[in-house]
């Protein structure tokens, strides 16, 4: 029987791996509509506008199960972790208000965005979009702050009982962790949106059902997201480096854990791949790169890395989660970043050619990396989180202290995975009935202008 | 003016923004519920979901807000909510989603046929169970029954009692019966906007019943605070503006009623809204000074006052951006109500 500190916590991660999937796409989706229908002003091509109204219509599910699971979100940081509330709500509120405003925005720009396309003229309805995609990111920039006051708290001062006195909440969401956070998240969801929408078209194209103009529209539906996914990803890597080294700063602990690196020591090596072993401290299976590690957390070959050993057992997250979703996160970001390079100098190439489409295999390749870039998000989620156990704010409360007293947490931990499995299922019927079965485009039936 | 008397003036506005819009929605999803067979309940159905639509997203950021404001600058007050009323607003979360699985099945929806209106009439429950557990939750904070110890100041709770209780029941039974008086009034409108006069009349039966059940309920709650422990019956009666309010509350409910009856539509409309702004605000004004009556003030609860100004100064700076935002979206909408078959397939 599952105790109630972990139920919370395993509600609370559910919750958010739910939510995060929605929040990317209604980060993301805004910007592939808008430079659809962008592209349509400008070109006068029909398809371009086609295109733009079935992205909308997918995208309007998913924001809806977005909104409903944010929703959740509010509520279970206090239902789950009153605590931490108390002590955090007023240091990182601004944040979550300014998130609130952005998100509010948002809804409304989406509302005249996916319900105006004959109530507003053509310009306006663009600027809509290009709103929505603005307060999308914003509304994701603001909350990631409040998460990154988490691993590195700031802006406030304590006294010697341990009570908060002083309280700098533009200092507090300025934290040193928020500038990479910020990048790194609304990098990482444009790469796995960009990703997931051109696997969608790639499998339309390799299906071979399609007619000439329906081939057409899946190309061009195919170009614009790949250009966003494959810039991103290729960006994302450097991201990650700053990001990386941020935490070895600020969270050494938690790079020890993500590195499995138990051994404290000058000129480490990078360890890729390999199973940590917490009973006996090593790491075990790895490849081993001289020297990488404290190139990467330093940009010095012998600077020292500090290992887990330096710190007491009851300071360590979960070596081996952290470890393994680190490896899995960078496996995938790698996969993404060398196939849309790929994908990248072929279609410069082949710019000039107007019925090019991208060969079998690459086709094949980026049906391959769909889902690569929602498993990167969830896993680099579980790498900053889990990695950031014991505390829920690094260095000064820890999670198993926040928790609410409300015994039998089982139960709502219980309920609402069921419901989430529910709306999982629905959202995923709708889509398939939606996206999929419109984007099969028969021969002869409607077809696109 | 203290900056933590402003702020909680906004989480009650905010409160009636999420009662005015957001009610409506869980209202509307009342009357689908209880629309019965046939093409006329399928028309109600169908009105129900255009007329919430544009604005479906939007209205849950009311209470992100009240939520938000809580614990940003009320935090030992969100924490003791939340800590007590764990089982409340969970049950109220549930209802959330599950709204919103009905929201999204219904509009996007699979063709219609027995599996889908029988999984639709289970997600509908659901719009009934929100507007139920927030007024519980609501009834139980102003019960002022909860207790905290001396020494931790952690609430002291059984976690049940505080909201299983007859007064907050009352409100429960009030706030549902509100939102969808609200809804009612609201499709009415729509319906006429739409020209059929059948729906029009099947809604003002339906707007008659419920304006005369949420008078039973009022009736209730006020038997039952004055049965309840503690002196909260003695707050309601003793300040003379109370009185006052009871009695303004109840003059806009008769003529709210008296409108619906003569067909006055849009009058109607004007007055529930009032009426309602005049319940759920007055709740706030009723208990002031106290965020948790005989427990915690607003000012006891008050982050430090850096955080209050930051706070307010986030709210004016988006106000300035939103207010206008949300005015045009009305307008987009609203001036001119959609032909029917617009939103369905939006091609």
């Amino acid at each position: 029987m599952m105790d109630d500190l972990l139920a919370a916590r395993s509600q609370m991660a559910m919750s958010l791996g739910f939510h995060i999937v929605f929040a990317c796409v209604g980060m993301a989706m805004p910007l592939l509509m808008v430079i659809a229908e962008a592209l349509h002003l400008r070109t006068g091509k029909a398809q371009y506008l086609e295109l733009a109204r079935r992205w909308s219509k997918g995208t309007a599910v998913l924001f809806a199960v977005g909104a409903v699971s944010g929703t959740v979100l509010s509520f279970e940081l206090g239902l789950l972790w009153p605590t931490f509330m108390e002590y955090a709500g007023p240091i990182v509120g601004m944040p979550f208000s300014l998130e609130g405003f952005a998100f509010f925005l948002e809804a409304i720009f989406l509302g005249v965005y996916l319900y105006g396309w004959d109530r507003v003229s053509p310009r306006l309805h663009l600027a809509a979009g290009a709103g929505v995609a603005v307060c999308g990111v914003l509304s994701a920039v603001f909350v990631v702050t409040a998460n990154a006051w988490m691993n590195t708290p700031a802006g406030f001062t304590t006294n010697a009982a341990g009570e908060v006195v002083d309280v700098r909440p533009f200092e507090a969401m300025m934290n040193p962790a928020a500038p990479t956070q910020v990048v790194h998240m609304v990098l990482a969801a444009f790469v796995a949106v960009g990703f997931a929408v051109a696997a969608i078209h790639a499998w339309v194209l390799l299906r071979g059902k399609a007619d000439a103009a329906a081939a057409a529209f899946h190309r061009k539906a195919l170009t614009i997201a790949m250009s966003v996914g494959a810039v991103t990803a290729l960006l994302q890597p450097i991201s990650g480096d700053l990001s990386a080294k941020m935490v070895a700063e600020y969270q050494p602990v938690k790079l020890a854990a993500m590195e499995g690196h138990f051994e404290t020591e000058r000129g480490a090596a990078l360890r890729i791949g390999g199973w940590p072993d917490e009973e006996t401290r090593e790491t075990s299976w790895s490849i081993e790169v001289p020297y990488l590690l404290s190139v990467l957390a330093f940009a010095d070959p012998h600077a020292e890395v500090v290992g887990l050993n330096a710190y007491p057992e009851e300071d360590w997250p979960p070596v081996a989660v952290t470890h393994i979703a680190f490896q899995i996160m960078v496996g995938c970001g790698m996969a993404l970043m060398g196939v849309g390079l790929v994908w990248g100098v072929l279609t410069w190439r082949r710019r000039r050619e107007a019925d090019w489409s991208p060969p079998r295999w690459l086709l094949w390749a980026i049906v391959a990396c769909g889902p690569l870039g929602f498993v990167a998000v969830e896993a680099g989620w579980t790498v900053t989180e889990v990695g950031r156990q014991p505390w829920v704010v690094h260095g000064i409360m820890r999670t198993e202290d926040a928790v609410t007293p409300m015994p039998g947490l089982q139960v709502p931990f219980l309920v609402f995975t069921v419901l989430y499995v529910f709306l999982s299922v629905i959202v995923v019927v709708l889509l398939k009935r939606f996206v999929f079965s419109s984007f099969e485009l028969a021969t002869g039936e409607e077809a696109p202008r | 003016m203290s900056p933590e008397l402003v702020l909680a003036g906004i989480m009650w506005v905010a409160l009636v923004g999420y009662a005015l819009t957001g009610g409506a929605d869980f209202g509307g999803g009342v009357w689908d519920l209880l629309a019965g067979r046939g093409a006329r309940a399928e028309r109600l159905r169908k009105l129900v979901e255009q007329a919430i639509a544009p604005i479906w997203e939007a209205n849950h950021v009311w209470l992100i807000l009240v939520i938000v404001l809580l614990f940003a600058c009320f935090p030992s007050g969100f924490s003791a909510i939340t800590t007590v009323l764990h089982i409340p607003l969970t049950a109220m979360l549930i209802g959330i989603v599950l709204r919103g699985c009905a929201f999204v099945f219904r509009h996007y929806g699979i063709q219609s046929d027995a599996a889908s209106d029988r999984w639709s009439r289970t997600f509908a429950i659901s719009s009934a169970v929100t507007p139920l557990f927030l007024g519980m939750s609501l009834g139980a904070v102003a019960s002022g029954r909860f207790a905290f110890d001396p020494e931790t100041g952690r609430p002291v709770t059984d976690f049940v009692s505080e909201w299983a209780a007859p007064f907050p029941l009352a409100v429960g039974g009030l706030v549902l019966a509100l939102f969808s008086y609200l809804a009612a009034v609201y499709l009415i409108l729509e319906a006429r906007a739409q020209d059929d006069d059948e729906l029009v009349d099947m809604l003002r039966t339906r707007a008659l019943v419920s304006g005369v059940v949420v008078a039973g309920f009022a009736a209730l709650g006020l038997v039952t605070a004055w049965q309840a422990p503690g002196p909260m019956f003695a707050r309601l009666v003793d300040a003379p503006w109370s009185i006052g309010l009871q009695v303004v509350i109840g003059l806009t409910a008769t003529a709210a009623l008296a409108a619906l009856w003569t067909r006055r539509y849009a009058a109607a409309r004007g007055l529930v809204m009032a009426q309602v702004t005049l319940i759920v605000g007055g709740f706030g004004v009723g208990q002031f000074p106290w965020l948790i009556p005989e427990s915690i003030t607003f000012a006891d609860a008050a982050a430090p006052d850096a955080v209050l100004w930051a706070v307010l100064g986030a709210l004016g700076a988006g106000a300035v951006l939103l207010v206008p935002a949300f005015w045009w979206l009305y307008r987009v909408f609203k001036a001119s109500p959609a032909a029917p078959a617009a939103t369905r397939d939006g091609e």
